[in-house]
């Protein structure tokens, strides 16, 4: 039994705005054990990527506990504890991709030889060997975002925290970026937070799906998945895999039920 | 540049200059009947007092005779493009630049308080940008001035400036440089609070997983996210730096630069001298600006922001 990495007890957001207070988050609790994939689904305003961004530190909840490593967010994000993959690629532009993998590196101070060899490191480790002088703009969506995770690989973080990091492409390279995903955490065996929209898309990657609805946001299931960790595309097709999805389904279809009418 | 570049500008200096040739004639046609009268020449009507009630174009219409003396008179009230070319032409080359009668000269003298002044308005500029990016008390204190500042025609501040200056033993090129910074800041402070605001919330939080310190938020962020704003500000900038310059040499009856030539033009009837030294400071400043658009390019694309 692995001892949990991040503990989420009874949290609590709400932020204030001119409408009056939003619950982003009510009476949220999780665990997540080391080097598990966990999923968060569910429609927007259900706060899944507030409970990321908490996770990372760069929210703060009003209310309840977190810890990560047993240390609070901040600490845990001063002692480089997540490589943090957002829903843009965000990569500077007047960096090269060499370049902007390099960022965390230069900034937490490694030394040059290190940041050379860490580059050419997590360039190999996402595909993007041959790349490194070329400027964002001459890279695909798809490449850009594989630089992005390669860029929050670089430091090598324990956590890696993905708020819906290809939700901008398209389904065929979403595909190739999943499966490379999955053999990414299995080589790497790292603990991946990763928020998302697609219901096959969180049954085929996570070990964990949470499930959240909103108004105010809270989880409304979580199941852990019996898929094995070796995972090909094709497991979509199994009869495993489509009684999760419907599980995953029911679970969005009641959140969405009981919470008050859509404004 | 190939011509398919340049040929729309081309036909804007081409219709400019019809315009221009075509409006000597009655522009200048009292002048040139007064003094086609004193000679040998009839014109209708005779007296001179009858012709101030005629346009200029009733004027040539009665006389068109005159028309080919209204483009070669010695003071003429609108020169023509070739006078306007041969005062150029006499006052930058067939002179040392080291004479006061070169207008290269003169270019001197203005262009070195424009650059001086462009340099020290840029510089507070970028400071002040800074500085009320990252203090809100800068925020909410100095923006509001600065827009203040602009709103105070400079014609009339510039006589203040040069005459307190001068009053203290500051004389000759600061106080002019003083007036072309005035001027430039501004655009340079708008563009750079613009440029260094430029980075969005994902790109601040990104940094904040770092654990960046402000610092390298600025030097590694903000400060190369702002370079495209910056070289926009640039070039309004050194323009306006330009005009300060000038405006700087015209209420002290200043002895050299652009601005001196245009009010001694004026002051003793040489049109042709406050013209030439009208066109010799556009071109100076379309270089100008030339010259920090071609460095605009450079840095952008060694930058990797320019698709090349």
């Amino acid at each position: 039994m692995t001892h949990p990495t991040i503990t989420a007890k009874s949290l609590d957001l709400t932020f204030e705005t001119n409408d009056g207070p939003v619950h982003a988050l009510r009476d949220v609790s999780l665990d997540i054990k080391k080097g598990e994939f966990v999923s968060f689904i569910g429609p927007s305003g259900c706060g899944k990527t507030t409970f990321l961004r908490c996770i990372a530190g760069l929210e703060t909840p009003t209310a309840g506990e977190i810890s990560v490593n047993g240390m609070t967010p901040e600490e845990a994000r001063r002692a480089r504890a997540y490589g943090y993959v957002f829903q843009a690629a965000g990569l500077y532009p007047w960096r090269t991709i060499g370049g902007n993998i390099r960022l965390p590196l230069e900034i937490m101070g490694f030394s040059k030889a290190e940041q050379a060899e860490r580059v050419a490191r997590v360039m190999d480790l996402v595909d993007l060997n041959g790349f490194e002088k070329k400027f964002p703009w001459q890279l695909s969506g798809g490449m850009q975002q594989r630089a992005s995770i390669a860029r929050a690989l670089s430091f090598d973080a324990d956590i890696l925290l993905m708020d819906e990091p290809f939700g901008a492409l398209d389904e065929i390279v979403r595909d190739h970026l999943n499966e490379q995903l999955l053999k990414l955490w299995a080589r790497t065996e790292k603990t991946i937070g990763f928020v998302t929209h697609s219901i096959p898309e969180a049954v085929y990657l996570s070990t964990k799906i949470v499930v959240m609805s909103p108004r105010p946001g809270r989880i409304t299931d979580i199941i852990d998945s019996p898929l094995p960790r070796e995972r090909p595309l094709d497991i979509r097709d199994s009869p495993e895999f489509i009684e999760i999805a419907h599980r995953v389904r029911d679970g969005l279809r009641a959140g969405h039920g009981d919470g008050p009418v859509d404004e | 540049m190939s011509f398919r570049a340049i040929f729309p500008a081309l036909s804007v200096v081409a219709f400019i200059l019809a315009v221009w040739t075509a409006a000597v004639i009655p522009m200048n046609a009292h002048l040139t009947a007064d003094l086609a009268a004193r000679g040998e020449m009839v014109i209708t009507p005779e007296a001179p007092r009858d012709r101030q009630a005629l346009t200029g174009l009733g004027v040539i219409l009665k006389n068109p005779g005159i028309i080919p003396m209204t483009y070669v008179l010695s003071r003429p009230r609108l020169p023509s493009p070739h006078q306007v070319a041969i005062e150029m032409y006499d006052t930058i080359f067939t002179h040392v630049p080291t004479s006061r009668r070169s207008l290269i000269y003169h270019g001197w003298v203005t262009l070195s308080a424009t650059l001086l002044g462009f340099v020290i308005g840029t510089t507070l500029g970028v400071l002040l940008a800074v500085g009320i990016v990252y203090n809100r008390t800068m925020d909410k204190s100095v923006m509001p001035w600065a827009i203040t500042s602009q709103t105070i025609p400079i014609l009339a501040l510039a006589p203040m400036i040069i005459v307190m200056l001068g009053s203290i033993g500051i004389q000759g090129l600061v106080p002019k440089s003083v007036i072309s910074a005035y001027l430039s800041f501004f655009p340079v402070v708008v563009g750079m609070v613009k440029g260094l605001r430029s980075p969005d919330s994902m790109q601040l939080d990104l940094l904040r997983t770092y654990s960046a310190s402000a610092n390298q938020g600025f030097w590694k962020l903000r400060l190369p996210a702002s370079m495209p704003y910056l070289f926009a500000s640039l070039k309004i900038g050194i323009s306006a730096a330009l005009v300060g310059a000038i405006v700087g040499e015209l209420p002290t009856g200043a002895r050299a630069g652009f601005g001196a030539r245009m009010l001694v033009g004026d002051q003793y009837g040489q049109p042709m001298v406050t013209w030439a030294a009208l066109f010799a400071a556009a071109i100076t400043a379309a270089s100008l600006v030339a010259i920090v658009s071609l460095i605009e390019r450079r840095t952008l694309r060694r930058m990797g922001m320019v698709a090349t």
